[in-house]
């Protein structure tokens, strides 16, 4: 059997398979269908300092191959995160990982801090992308300025692992990717969703209740691919990728596109057994091809 | 309760008036325990417009035949696609999902079900769990016309049956909230079908002073209570239909009865 370990930085994963946030609960949601301890890293549901309501219903549409959604980052806060949900999940033998939003850098920062003090939370990854919210999220992550901003004010108050997640909505992300590692990110994960729409036209209404939302699902994972194959190549800290990734050979392609990780998101709904069936496809392939470790592929794609 | 992924083998399909399609799955071992109320993720992966999962309700669980029988209006394409299955084919199903109806703490209980049009799909296993409780249910059952009834030879095994059609063509003309069996007594009220109808019936039972459950459905993906799409605004909040419902006491809802 190849090894199928790879390090974030300091964060030892015993599998490159995670999950995207927003997509499996707190893992425990899914505690019924896959060995939650057979995850690489669990990325648990967007958490901000305060408690937000997100966005009216309707907020999802399906689309083809995919999905829009404009949830809004509906959580309960980082107290309630703290206090209600860690002390159910630190006991999960996985790498626990809490998605930080924010409005202001300072929002940013106060809430890493607070999860800075949880033992069993090695990571935290920094939603500088969600196209959902008017005040924040994904502001910070359309500009290199942005970005340098939350990211600067989080590496201050927060000394563990820090992923920051970015958004495929911008003209270059490589140059994004570039300010985060700048300012002392550890890891870099994309893409988060595709601005979209979809519209009922008999009612002559978006299908979504803020009028636009997030598109995700397989349909993203061309354009997902080519970003993760550019920031690979433009910044020397490891790239999580993640677009649409529904089998093993999805993710083997990130992989060879330079992505250390990878993040299982809207696939988690269609089948949620994916990731355990991503990963062991991942080793069942290095085996076939005669690989001893997932390493030999990483950016392994030929000019 | 504990939830599976199954692969289901289709048993028999029978298809109704055009619309609606009863599809009875099996399995080679045992099926779980299900509630009245609660739903399957069925998956629906042949084309490209239909990536997601179609939640469709338990319309009945037949323990001796150990058979699952879902009952589903054609609507769209996934509907569509969950029709045309042939027997001896599977279905990929999560199940259980969702909290139920709450069941009668007496047998001597009232409890009046009322369902419209493919929304009567859950109530038959509810009434026919009530039953076998040796609790009576009493089914108030409303289409447009005759030919929109649904399975009333089975309700009719289970309680008493009142029906209301729109065209008068069966039972009494009208909806199902001008049915002259709401005059009597009932202690509770379960209700699933349109919106509308479910708000009509909801006023009924506040009016009425009686306890009402309803039984939403609105717009799901994932059905497991991760993606936070089928929220309903209530006084706890937006809660998630597929997690903390799709079953809803209407004190908790926030509809202006």
């Amino acid at each position: 059997m190849a090894a199928l370990n790879v390090n974030i930085n300091n964060l030892e994963l015993k599998n490159p398979v995670m999950t995207a946030s927003g997509t499996f609960g707190y893992g425990l949601e899914f505690a019924d269908f896959v060995p939650l301890d057979g995850i690489g890293g669990i990325i648990v549901k967007g958490t901000t300092l305060s408690p937000r309501e997100g966005n009216d219903y309707p907020r999802m549409a399906e689309t083809p191959h995919g999905m829009l959604n404009c949830v809004g980052l509906q959580n309960k806060g980082v107290d309630y995160f703290c206090n209600n949900i860690y002390p159910q999940i630190k006991g999960i033998d996985t790498n626990m990982i809490v998605n930080v939003s924010g409005s202001s850098p300072d929002d940013y920062a106060e809430c890493a801090a607070r999860i800075n003090t949880l033992e069993h939370i090695p990571a935290i990854e920094l939603n500088i992308s969600c196209p959902n919210v008017k005040d924040g999220g994904m502001a910070f992550g359309v500009t290199c300025e942005g970005a340098s901003s939350v990211v600067r004010a989080v590496r201050a108050r927060y000394d563990k692992t820090l992923i920051v997640k970015l958004s495929p909505n911008v003209t270059n992300i490589a140059d994004i990717a570039r300010a985060c590692e700048a300012e002392g990110a550890d890891s870099v994960s994309l893409i988060n969703t595709l601005m979209g729409m979809s519209i009922d036209i008999e009612r002559r209404r978006s299908r979504l209740s803020i009028g636009t939302g997030g598109l995700s699902g397989p349909a993203v994972k061309p354009v997902a691919l080519r970003m993760v194959w550019q920031v690979a190549r433009a910044v020397k800290i490891p790239v999580i990728g993640l677009g649409g990734i529904s089998t093993a050979s999805d993710a083997i392609e990130f992989l060879m596109a330079g992505a250390t990780a990878v993040e299982i998101g809207t696939a988690n709904f269609i089948d949620p057994a994916v990731t355990i069936k991503v990963r062991d496809g991942i080793g069942e392939w290095l085996d076939v091809h005669g690989c001893s470790s997932v390493t030999e592929i990483i950016g392994a794609l030929k000019d | 309760m504990k939830k599976y992924i199954l692969d289901l083998t289709v048993k028999a399909v029978e298809r109704i008036n055009g619309k609606y399609v009863l599809v009875r799955l099996t399995s080679d071992s045992l099926l779980p325990d299900m509630h009245p109320g609660q739903f399957v993720e069925v998956r629906v992966d042949n084309t490209s417009e239909t990536y997601l999962r179609r939640p469709i309700s338990i319309n009945f669980v037949d323990r001796d035949a150990n058979e699952l029988w879902l009952l589903v209006a054609v609507v769209g394409d996934g509907t569509r696609h969950i029709s045309e299955v042939q027997p001896g084919q599977t279905l990929n199903c999560v199940l259980p999902l969702g909290n139920g109806f709450t069941m009668p703490h007496t047998t001597s209980e009232c409890v009046l079900l009322v369902g419209g049009g493919v929304g009567v799909a859950p109530l038959l296993y509810m009434g026919a769990e009530m039953h076998n409780r040796g609790c009576e249910p009493t089914f108030l059952l409303g289409a447009r016309r005759v030919a929109d009834l649904l399975e009333l030879d089975l309700f009719g095994k289970y309680g008493r049956v009142c029906v209301t059609t729109e065209d008068g063509s069966y039972g009494e003309r009208g909806f199902v909230t001008n049915h002259s069996v709401l005059a009597e007594h009932f202690d509770r009220v379960v209700t699933c079908g349109p919106t509308p109808m479910m708000k009509a019936v909801a006023r009924h039972a506040h009016n009425a002073g009686i306890d009402c459950e309803v039984s939403l459905e609105n717009m799901m993906a994932c059905g497991i209570g991760v993606c936070l799409c089928c929220v309903e605004k209530t006084v706890m909040g937006n809660l998630r239909v597929c997690k903390e419902g799709p079953v809803f006491n209407i004190k908790k809802l926030l509809w202006q009865l």
